[in-house]
């Protein structure tokens, strides 16, 4: 008799359990969905990365056609001696008459695939890198951002993630159907004394009760275990809208001149260091002076298309006839405490800015394009490699690095996650 | 091993193990922390628990809601930028420090087109190669508040054209009735400024130039006419000199060019690559002065008995060359005859110099130099110096003429004679019957408030300019900055009113430079070419110039000067005699309103915001005075007639029956800063021989007024506790005979089993080993940089100019009075000063004794990045972590004031922000973080830190990574040199040497006989040692052991 009794008053606490699951398994779907499992090399993948990002990301996209064609799926289209020779002399394979890369050449204006040095590890490992990004699809548009910047930590704990997800669903399935068996039992046992005539009034009483939900509601147990799960829900929001607190991720202030960086760097490919002076040699990369833009505008009056003069280019004519600087807003905006040096991440490390600022030549309207966090900047000195070509300042530490080592040398291995790196 | 017997200690309290000292000593502040009380005192009452959980509640709300809204930010370019300014680059500009006759060459730091920091010109010839503190701290006094900002008529702010108009008409009425006119001035370097005067003085004639300085070298001059026929300062070799006697010249504090001096004597004290030889300097004062701290044989001497001391040495070195004696009554100076054994063993290769302005015994010394032959060797009559030309005749007929009513104009050129000449009372009550009152001035202070025309001048960072400091040597001020204020150049003024109006100065500077300047030389064809190098350069000097020296006969009259001296000078006296002296951060008090300079402790007193009077322990013990914890008594001093009342300090090492007092303090009208600290010591300058003196040797008496005060010392805090081996010195024989064995290396005693499997192969069997062999570390590998500094004890004089170049590079915070008193200082360097002596003092009796005359070590105190440091293993959040290159790094932001670090520091280098020092009312004086004027000089790469924060010295942290981007730039390795710190940048002597060791080629490796074993870099200098290094922290910076070149039993 008593196990009746126990099974009833677990009743609530095995369905808290279950609802604490479905809570958990929620979360960790959530770390789940950027991981890869495509049995690829996760290092190969990493390095390979890398590698795209310095040198092929210039001109192409994975999933969409840049100056280049799109690169996804060329695994498949092409076997990987022919994509080996392309990457390292284009120039040749084209002369030799192959007939795909002279429809290629043809097709994309006859434009020349700059020639690129690389040893056969790290073809391997951008074909690789391709292969992986193919296998991932297409990002959705709006997410990019997110998956990009988190991607690289999740992808290293993906594989435990997964093992713990599969676990937990599996755990989930079978407290179901014991939760099920249980239900069965009692009400067949129930069923059966219900039959039985000699039954005590005591265990009368407790057959023939009816199930009462507002008992279980009331129940402390469950009580107690809705209340922790209510109190955890508060607190993760709480504490991920406190790490959100000011993060200015996706600001894009309305500017004192609608300048648009899509006709300016996009359209009219102007290079980025032809206005922003201070990128090669200075922390601050410098929004130009006026009189870097009437350099072009004082001969350019009128929007492409327009017959009038604009009343954006106006505005700087009239900064300069009332002699008041124009007050652009800025938009990234780094804490007093933290110290950044554009010249060390672009002229030495080699960085593009897109890397951090995003699709900046696809901008109408400048935005803060990466969330500029610490754990932002932390990520990237995790994986970047050094650009340490002709540099002489990293011989030694290079030769170094390459007796203990046979990974790429990362910011990381020079001290990159050191405090008084930025902060002084 | 020879073990260091003598006893080091800071101040009295420790030498007395005083029990309040002791009480204190062990903890990093004061008992009586007055956490309800002073700073805070409007809270009285305090606050309760329940309400600091209201406001924290209250706060964290407020902080939470605030962050939400990013506050909208402005970028503004440049309308039309000019092609060198890069936001983010600094600019460096070579320009010249000039405030009177002080004068430093000097490269301006400008960001964005600020001044920020002003560092040395490692081109002059004439200022050394480094800064010093007035030097350093002459950038702040740029963004005084304190400065005008307008022309003035009786005290209401006019245009220009108004003041023009009025002080022209009223020169032009005086001129025209054959009115005098006097421009009265301090030093003035410049010669186009001297040839604006001559122009103003043509206009207008009755016009005369009228030079002073607050504290005069005129007795020099006259006893080189005298003596030589050249009314000149010579240049004094200080670099020849094997021997140097001086008797009261302050020569590395604040006599004549005190950084060129003592980076000169250095260089014959430096023992680099196992240099054997030093010169030596016998001092004899009164006060203990920088100079006298850093003597090797030291007399306290009565200034009444200064003039026969002299003599004595003359008849001396008179004996040797088998001269007739002169005829003066004899004395008894301890260390004379030794000095004068050793002067006339370096015949020709010594010097001996005096600080006193009376001429007879400047014409002794000039007789004494002659005798040893100096006389075109270490003294250079043929390249005067111009650094002193006040002339006290001059100016003492100015103020009788003045007085009666002789002079109808007067015009003070950057000069404020009402508070800084002795006379000053005089001109003050003088000036009111005066016709024309002109001041050009900076500041409305003590004399512009006197005058009815106020023409405000703009600061030397604003200014054009040239100086003429030494014969043959030139150098150019440009502005580094457009004027913050409604100033003009005080040329400018002068020509517009010399009927020039509208020359630019610059122009004018231009002109004078093409007819007088550029003629002397034959390299440059061109002269825009050429004034274009040498503004580059910031300095030019005449090629021509002979550097051969004229050998010049002394012809002075030496029996009427011993005659003077004979009526002036007794060898014994009674009574209490009164010496003035200029402090190295005030000197003449000129830029007394720069909180930097006030917080800078006097190098020897380690006191600061305040003047005080300096006793001696005999007198001390008479009038039982007992100061404690910066607990002093208030005493009245008469002089001249004069009273003042005013603190009391025990100074080691001072005169008996004399007393010490600093001129520079007490300013009534400088700014809210310097306003009413102190007392003006100007006034008791005294005459001796018909002209100025600083010491006063009859009518002195000193009183307990019975009332207590406190002076705001900054040592005898954050003590060492007697830990042995902080300073380790030597005597120069000993450290020639056995250089490997002088210094003492701790050992630790450990069991046998360790010392078998831990034991280096050389190591003799005695149960020890060196603290570094056994470690619980595994220490760090540097495979990149390894910054190390060395501190060469034996170069380091204390000057203090690496503290404040410190302020100015890190955005250090000025704390004031109070907060010095609750032990609360900001200083990341500090400069320690530890007297020595033979015999421990445990009795006021013994005391005096032992305070006579200490030896003084100076020991720079900064955070010594350890490579084993307490502080990173018990910081509960890792705010302070090593870094891979051995900097020891501190985070603000992630600092959360536990102060565990600070705790643990055996070097109690750490400093904690315990209030925010910035836009902070009660910290106003704190003027470089309190005022928009003042933010401009903060450095912009380094975080002004909050309140609840740590900070120390970071290396300059700042300006290594820039120096390293600089060589990733280029494509290279960071060359030695690029990267040096703010402190050793400034150092005049080259005392503090910056670098990386893992350089072979760098200085620094160098100076400590790196031996690079790849994980490890191995010192192998004799000298060189760390401090404590028996518990094993090991230090990053290393220290060399200071040699006295003394006798061992001496």
């Amino acid at each position: 008799m008593s196990l009746t009794i126990n099974l009833r008053r677990f009743v609530p606490t095995i369905a808290s359990i279950f609802f604490m699951l479905v809570y958990t398994s929620l979360y960790s779907q959530d770390a789940d969905s950027t991981g890869v499992d495509s049995g690829l090399n996760a290092e190969l993948i990493s390095a390979g990365e890398t590698l795209f990002k310095n040198n092929c990301l210039v001109c192409h996209e994975i999933h969409e056609q840049k100056v280049g064609p799109a690169l996804a799926d060329i695994h498949n289209r092409r076997p990987v001696d022919w994509i080996k020779a392309f990457i390292l002399n284009s120039q040749k394979v084209i002369q030799s008459g192959d007939e795909y890369a002279v429809n290629l050449y043809n097709e994309y204006n006859q434009t020349l695939m700059t020639s690129f040095d690389f040893s056969d590890d790290e073809l391997n490992a951008v074909i690789e890198y391709i292969k992986s990004e193919t296998i991932k699809g297409p990002p959705v548009q709006e997410v990019t951002v997110a998956a990009g910047a988190e991607g690289e930590v999740a992808r290293e704990s993906a594989f435990s993630a997964k093992v713990i997800t599969i676990f937990l669903v599996v755990l989930l399935i079978v407290l179901v159907l014991i939760l099920v068996v249980l239900f069965i039992l009692v009400s067949v046992l129930t069923q059966y004394l219900k039959q039985k005539v000699e039954l005590s009034d005591e265990d009368q009483e407790i057959v023939f009760q009816k199930f009462d939900f507002g008992q279980y509601v009331r129940s402390p147990a469950f009580i107690w275990v809705m209340t922790f799960v209510f109190t955890a829900i508060v607190a993760k929001t709480v504490i991920d809208g406190l790490y959100n607190v000011g993060i200015q991720e996706g600001y894009a202030p309305t500017q004192p001149i609608a300048f648009s960086h899509k006709v300016h760097a996009g359209d009219f490919q102007i290079d980025c260091n032809y206005c922003h002076t201070g990128v090669r040699t200075s922390k601050n990369a410098n929004i130009p002076s006026v009189n870097i833009c009437l350099n072009c505008h004082s001969s350019i009056v009128k929007v492409t298309g327009a017959t009038e003069l604009s009343t954006e280019i106006q505005k700087i004519y009239d900064a300069k006839a009332n002699n008041t600087p124009i007050e652009w807003v800025r938009v990234h905006n780094l804490p007093d405490l933290a110290y950044f040096n554009h010249a060390q991440h672009y002229e030495v490390g080699g960085i593009e800015c897109q890397t951090c600022h995003g699709p900046i030549e696809e901008m109408e309207v400048v935005r803060q394009h990466s969330n500029l966090t610490m754990g932002w900047c932390i990520d990237c000195h995790r994986t970047q490699a050094l650009n340490t070509k002709d540099n002489a300042y990293y011989d030694k530490l290079v030769e170094f690095h390459d007796k203990n080592s046979k990974k790429p040398m990362i910011v990381e291995d020079i001290g990159g996650l050191e405090c008084a790196k930025c902060h002084y | 091993m020879k073990e260091n017997k003598k006893q080091y200690w800071k101040g009295v309290e420790q030498l007395t193990n005083h029990p309040e000292f002791v009480k204190y000593a062990s903890k990093e502040f004061p008992q009586e922390l007055p956490y309800d009380k002073g700073i805070l005192n409007e809270n009285e009452g305090g606050s309760s628990r329940r309400d600091f959980l209201k406001l924290m509640g209250f706060s964290v709300a407020a902080a939470s809601l605030a962050a939400c809204e990013a506050p909208v930010r402005k970028a503004i370019p440049y309308l039309n930028k000019p092609e060198e300014i890069n936001p983010g680059i600094p600019n460096y500009y070579a320009s010249t420090y000039t405030n009177g006759g002080n004068y430093c060459s000097i490269v301006v730091k400008t960001r964005e087109g600020r001044p920020i920091k002003i560092e040395p010109n490692k081109l002059s010839n004439v200022s050394g190669k480094g800064t010093s503190a007035q030097v350093e701290a002459s950038v702040l006094s740029l963004y005084d508040k304190a400065r005008l900002s307008a022309p003035l008529i009786n005290n209401s702010q006019v245009d220009w054209s108004e003041l023009d108009a009025q002080v022209k008409t009223k020169l032009e009425s005086i001129a025209s009735g054959g009115g005098q006119i006097r421009i009265v001035g301090k030093t003035i370097l410049s010669p186009s400024t001297k040839a604006v005067i001559q122009e103003f003085a043509n206009r207008y004639p009755g016009t005369e130039l009228v030079m002073y300085d607050p504290v005069s070298s005129y007795g020099i001059v006259k006893a080189n006419e005298d003596s030589f026929g050249k009314a000149v300062i010579p240049t004094y070799h200080f670099a020849k000199a094997k021997t140097v006697v001086s008797f009261g010249a302050d020569f590395m504090g604040t006599w004549i060019n005190p950084n060129k001096f003592s980076r000169d004597f250095i260089k014959n004290r430096k023992l680099d690559g196992g240099k054997k030889e030093m010169s030596r300097l016998y001092q004899f004062e009164s006060n203990l002065s920088l100079t006298g701290a850093n003597a090797d044989y030291r007399t306290p001497l009565k200034p009444s008995a200064e003039g026969l001391a002299v003599a004595s040495l003359y008849n001396l070195l008179a004996g040797k060359a088998g001269q007739s004696e002169i005829n003066v009554e004899k004395t008894e100076v301890a260390y004379l005859s030794k000095a004068a054994d050793d002067l006339w063993e370096s015949k020709g290769n010594s010097l001996v110099v005096s600080g006193s302005n009376d001429p007879n015994v400047q014409i002794i010394i000039n007789a004494i130099n002659g005798l040893l032959q100096n006389i075109g060797s270490t003294i250079d009559l043929k390249t005067p110096v111009y650094f002193r030309q006040g002339n006290d005749e001059k100016m003492e007929q100015f103020v009788s003429d003045l007085s009666s009513g002789k002079i109808q104009g007067v015009i003070f050129l950057n000069s404020n004679p009402v508070y800084d000449h002795y006379l000053g009372a005089d001109i003050q009550k003088a000036l009111a019957d005066v016709n024309l009152k002109v001041s050009i001035c900076e500041r409305k202070d003590e004399t512009a408030s006197e005058v009815d025309y106020v023409a405000p001048d703009h600061h030397y960072l604003e200014s054009w300019n040239d100086a003429n400091p030494v014969e043959g040597e030139y150098s150019l001020c440009q502005p580094t900055i457009s004027p913050l204020f409604n100033t003009r150049q005080a040329q400018e003024t002068l020509l517009a009113w010399a009927g020039k109006p509208g020359v630019e100065f610059y122009e004018y500077v231009k002109d004078y430079w093409k007819d007088n300047i550029f003629t002397t030389q034959r390299k440059q064809l061109d002269f825009q070419t050429f004034f274009d190098r040498s503004l580059h350069d910031g300095v030019y000097s005449v090629e021509a110039r002979a550097i051969t020296m004229e050998f010049i006969v002394f012809g002075g009259d030496l029996n009427a000067a011993a005659s003077n001296i004979a009526s002036a000078y007794k060898a014994k006296s009674n009574g209490v005699e009164l010496v003035l002296y200029e402090t190295v951060a005030l000197g003449d008090g000129s830029q007394a309103n720069n909180p930097w300079l006030q917080e800078t402790p006097d190098p020897i007193t380690k006191a600061c915001w305040d003047n005080y009077l300096t006793i001696s322990q005999a007198m001390a013990n008479e009038l039982g005075v007992e100061v404690i914890e910066g607990n002093t008594y208030q005493a009245n001093l008469t002089a001249g007639g004069k009273t003042v009342s005013l603190p009391l300090i025990v100074q080691p090492g001072q005169a008996r029956e004399t007393v010490g007092l600093a001129v520079g303090y007490g300013r009534t009208k400088a700014g809210r800063v310097a306003n009413n600290l102190g007392i003006n010591a100007f006034p008791f300058i005294s005459e001796i021989n018909g002209l100025s003196s600083l010491n006063v040797i009859s009518g002195v008496a000193v009183t307990l007024t019975g009332a207590m005060t406190k002076v705001a010392h900054t040592q005898t805090h954050h003590t060492f506790m007697n830990r042995e081996f902080v300073v380790q010195e030597a005597a120069l024989d000993t450290y020639k005979n056995h250089p490997e064995h002088v210094f003492h290396r701790p050992k630790i005693a450990v069991s046998d089993f360790l010392e078998e499997k831990l034991g280096g192969e050389d190591e003799k069997k005695d149960g020890k080993l060196q603290p570094r062999e056994i470690s619980l570390w595994k220490g760090h590998d540097y495979n990149n940089h390894h910054w190390t500094m060395a501190v060469d004890l034996n170069s380091c004089i204390g000057c203090s100019s690496c503290s404040v170049a410190c302020m100015a590079e890190n955005n250090v915070p000025v704390v004031g009075k109070q907060e010095v008193l609750n032990r609360r200082e900001m200083t990341w360097i500090r400069i320690d000063r530890y007297y020595s002596s033979e015999k421990s003092a445990t009795t006021n009796a013994e005391m005096e004794v032992a305070a006579e005359n200490p030896e003084v070590t100076f020991q720079p105190m900064m955070c010594q990045h350890c490579n084993n440091a307490p502080c990173e293993t018990v910081c509960p959040v890792a705010a302070t972590t090593h870094s891979t290159e051995g900097l020891n790094q501190m985070t603000y932001n992630r600092c959360i004031g536990t102060r565990y670090c600070a705790n643990n520091c055996p070097y109690k280098v750490r400093r904690f922000n315990w209030f925010k020092y910035h836009d902070n009312k009660q910290f106003a004086d704190n003027s470089s973080m309190n005022n928009d004027l003042g933010k401009m000089v903060l450095n912009p790469d380094v975080t002004v830190r909050s309140r609840g924060v740590m900070e120390k010295c970071t290396f300059c942290v700042q300006r290594i990574q820039y120096g390293k981007l600089e060589a990733k730039k280029k494509g290279r390795r960071v060359i030695d040199g690029e990267v040096t710190t703010a402190c050793a940048n400034a150092c005049p002597t080259d005392a503090i040497v910056f670098g990386d060791i893992r350089d072979p080629e760098s200085r620094v490796a160098k100076l400590l006989k790196v031996k690079d074993k790849g994980d490890r870099q191995e010192i192998h200098e004799h000298r060189a040692y760390n401090v404590l290094e028996e518990i094993n922290v090991k230090p990053n910076v290393w220290y060399l052991a200071k040699i006295r070149n003394k006798e061992e039993n001496a």
